[in-house]
């Protein structure tokens, strides 16, 4: 049997960060106990402004499924107050999906047998043309996780060639040291993203198999190192269904607050994926996390951290994507396509990862935006 | 009676109401400056830096842009974004905007102090956004601002004037004009700013998390417009014991 990696022990090469705030995220989600909040409890966090740590864990609870309708009218107040009516548009673009990870779930991991492909500058270029041609200014590039495939001088020159037609330029590729990001800043680049899919590092280990994700510490510290090479943004997630999704979503919670409290200049956003049908794999199926659920986490991320962006995927359908920005989600993505070159007239190169519900194009969304009244914004940022 | 003439800039206004244009849908904007009858519009430069729906082809002409440097975390980005917004053809206003925390949003003093400087050193029109602090205040007199823009409560958040005390302590201290900035929830608020003997009100969520925006928008316009006129008459005594003694304590002096 191969000898697997000890998913706690950072590889040589991987920087080590004071790990203050992974030590309280991990025991954040260990002490999270669901079962303990009350209706009052819950009662209680509507009443507040301010949410503090137990305010959000109890609107996480099943306690607070009852008064999901009261949740959501006191999340829309909030998103009005630090948002207004603005709902901001951006597409991701995947540029490469080799992978060196073996995640069980993913439809990317190195042993699915999918195409693969690499898009190189030029294709890059005429992907970005053909995006930037339907009027958005944000681009959100990824990569699986290779870095053979796609070291950090490929993304780097991604970016670069993605600032020609973009405002916005953010990342969602492996973790990497403090001087990547630095790097990749001075590239054009100021969010990055990185999904920890679940904070319980022993579901982690069972999960991730092989490859430099296993490392579970490398992984959660991976925003703080963002931070620390000079971005302005991170963003969080944990793929809701692959362990216990309210001790998960407490853990995202916490993560972003804490981070927040020790860079406060870091603007925060946060995605909500579920698992979805993937290629080659359907060992695992979110059943607990319906859409009531999912609307429950979304609204008690807003009302906990009311100033950070929360992004809707595609991953949910139209109707349940359209009715959740008119609650708290203020983001969403638009004409998206998962796969390897999907955004010009050629032939896709390598095979989606996941599949998507809401296949609307980037002009229906904005329409869906603006029947709700709601403002679409291609761009609030300004790189300086 | 001489006509009531806000003074900024070079440039003589009749409104004293300075409306914001962030948070609500663009084709609003234009009815609620008229309904506001409002001179002077605020936008984040980052906003007008869109190509696709610009924010700065929704403002009618006649009106003063007064630009943002919101994003700023430093006095050295403010100044790249001014500089962009003048670029821009925002003209020379601009309202520095400095803050390095994404949660309250609150400014960040010294680094707007030495931002105002240097914009203003460049004829820049400066209007710093700051926590009502006097000797912030009086530092930024000195070092050019034309004038100071201090919260009323934190950004968003329509609390009202829960600074009262220390904005009451720049109208008094401060020969530049007081332009409350933030917080402002309702229009009874903007009038008692006003009735305080600010210059001037800004406001932007009140408006755009209202029912119906121009209506709100033309509240505001009233109720500023209500609030200055009281100050211009003087306003009444208030007494703290209820009530003036008909018989005065005095009344036994005979010579």
């Amino acid at each position: 049997m191969e000898k697997r990696l000890n998913h706690m022990e950072y590889l040589p090469d991987m920087e080590q960060i004071n790990p203050e705030i992974r030590n309280k995220v991990i025991n954040a989600y260990k002490c999270y106990n669901q079962n303990k909040y009350t209706e009052k409890d819950v009662q209680n966090a509507l009443k507040a402004d301010v949410l503090a740590p137990h305010d959000f864990g109890s609107l996480l609870s099943p306690a607070a499924l009852p008064f999901l309708e009261q949740i959501a009218k006191r999340a829309r107040e909030k998103k009005r107050q630090f948002f207004g009516d603005n709902i901001y548009v951006f597409t991701p673009i995947y540029i490469s999906n080799y992978c060196e990870n073996y995640c069980v779930y993913c439809g990317f991991n190195c042993h699915n047998k999918i195409r693969r492909a690499k898009l190189d500058y030029d294709a890059i270029e005429k992907e970005m043309q053909a995006i930037s041609k339907t009027g958005l200014e944000e681009i959100l590039i990824l990569t699986g996780e290779s870095r053979n495939m796609s070291d950090v001088q490929y993304i780097g020159k991604a970016c670069e060639i993605a600032k020609k037609y973009f405002k916005m330029v953010g990342i969602e590729v492996y973790p990497m040291n403090s001087n990547e990001y630095e790097y990749l800043h001075k590239c054009g680049v100021d969010y990055v993203t990185v999904f920890q899919e679940t904070y319980n590092s022993d579901k982690y280990e069972t999960l991730h198999l092989a490859g430099h994700k296993r490392i579970f510490p490398y992984r959660i510290e991976a925003q703080e190192r963002a931070l620390m090479g000079g971005m302005r943004g991170v963003a969080f997630a944990a793929l809701l269904g692959l362990d216990d999704f309210r001790k998960d979503a407490f853990a995202t919670g916490m993560h972003a607050y804490l981070l927040q409290r020790k860079y406060p200049h870091a603007e925060i956003s946060i995605s909500c994926p579920r698992l979805r049908p993937i290629i080659n794999n359907d060992k695992i199926n979110p059943k607990d996390v319906h859409e009531r659920q999912l609307l429950q986490v979304m609204c008690a991320y807003r009302l906990f951290l009311p100033f950070a962006n929360i992004t809707i995927s595609t991953r949910e359908r139209a109707e349940f994507r359209d009715n959740v920005i008119n609650i708290c989600a203020t983001k969403i993505s638009a004409g998206v396509s998962t796969g390897i070159g999907g955004h010009t007239d050629e032939a896709e190169q390598g095979d989606d990862q996941f599949e998507i519900a809401d296949t609307r194009n980037v002009d229906e969304v904005l329409q869906a935006i603006c029947e709700r009244g709601l403002q679409p914004v291609m761009n609030d940022y300004v790189y300086v | 009676m001489n006509k009531d003439v806000f003074k900024l800039g070079g440039h003589e206004f009749t409104s004293r109401f300075v409306l914001g244009s962030g948070k609500y849908s663009l084709d609003l904007i234009d009815a609620a400056i008229k309904h506001a009858k409002a001179q002077i519009i605020t936008l984040a430069l980052r906003r007008a830096n869109s190509e696709t729906d610009n924010i700065l082809d929704y403002i009618p002409e006649g009106i003063t842009l007064l630009p943002n440097t919101s994003g700023a975390r430093t006095a050295e980005e403010a100044v790249r974004i001014a500089k962009l917004a003048r670029a821009c053809g925002c003209g020379n206003f601009v309202k520095v905007e400095i803050m390095r925390d994404s949660k309250y949003l609150l400014p960040d003093n010294t680094e707007t102090i030495k931002a105002t400087e240097i914009l203003a050193n460049d004829g820049f029109v400066v209007m710093p956004y700051m926590y009502p602090d006097l000797n912030v205040a009086r530092d930024l007199a000195n070092v050019g601002a034309s004038c100071i823009m201090p919260l009323a409560a934190p950004i968003g958040s329509n609390k009202g004037l829960a600074t009262r005390d220390f904005i009451k302590i720049l109208i008094d201290e401060i020969d530049l004009p007081i332009i409350v900035d933030a917080g402002i929830g309702r229009p009874s608020q903007a009038c008692e700013a006003m009735e305080m003997g600010c210059a001037a009100v800004m406001a932007n969520t009140a408006i755009a998390t209202a029912g119906n925006i121009p209506q709100m928008a033309e509240a505001f316009g009233k109720a500023i417009e209500a609030g200055r006129t009281a100050y211009l008459a003087g306003l009444g005594r208030v007494l703290d014991s209820g009530a003036a003694a008909s018989s005065p304590l005095t009344g036994f002096l005979a010579d």
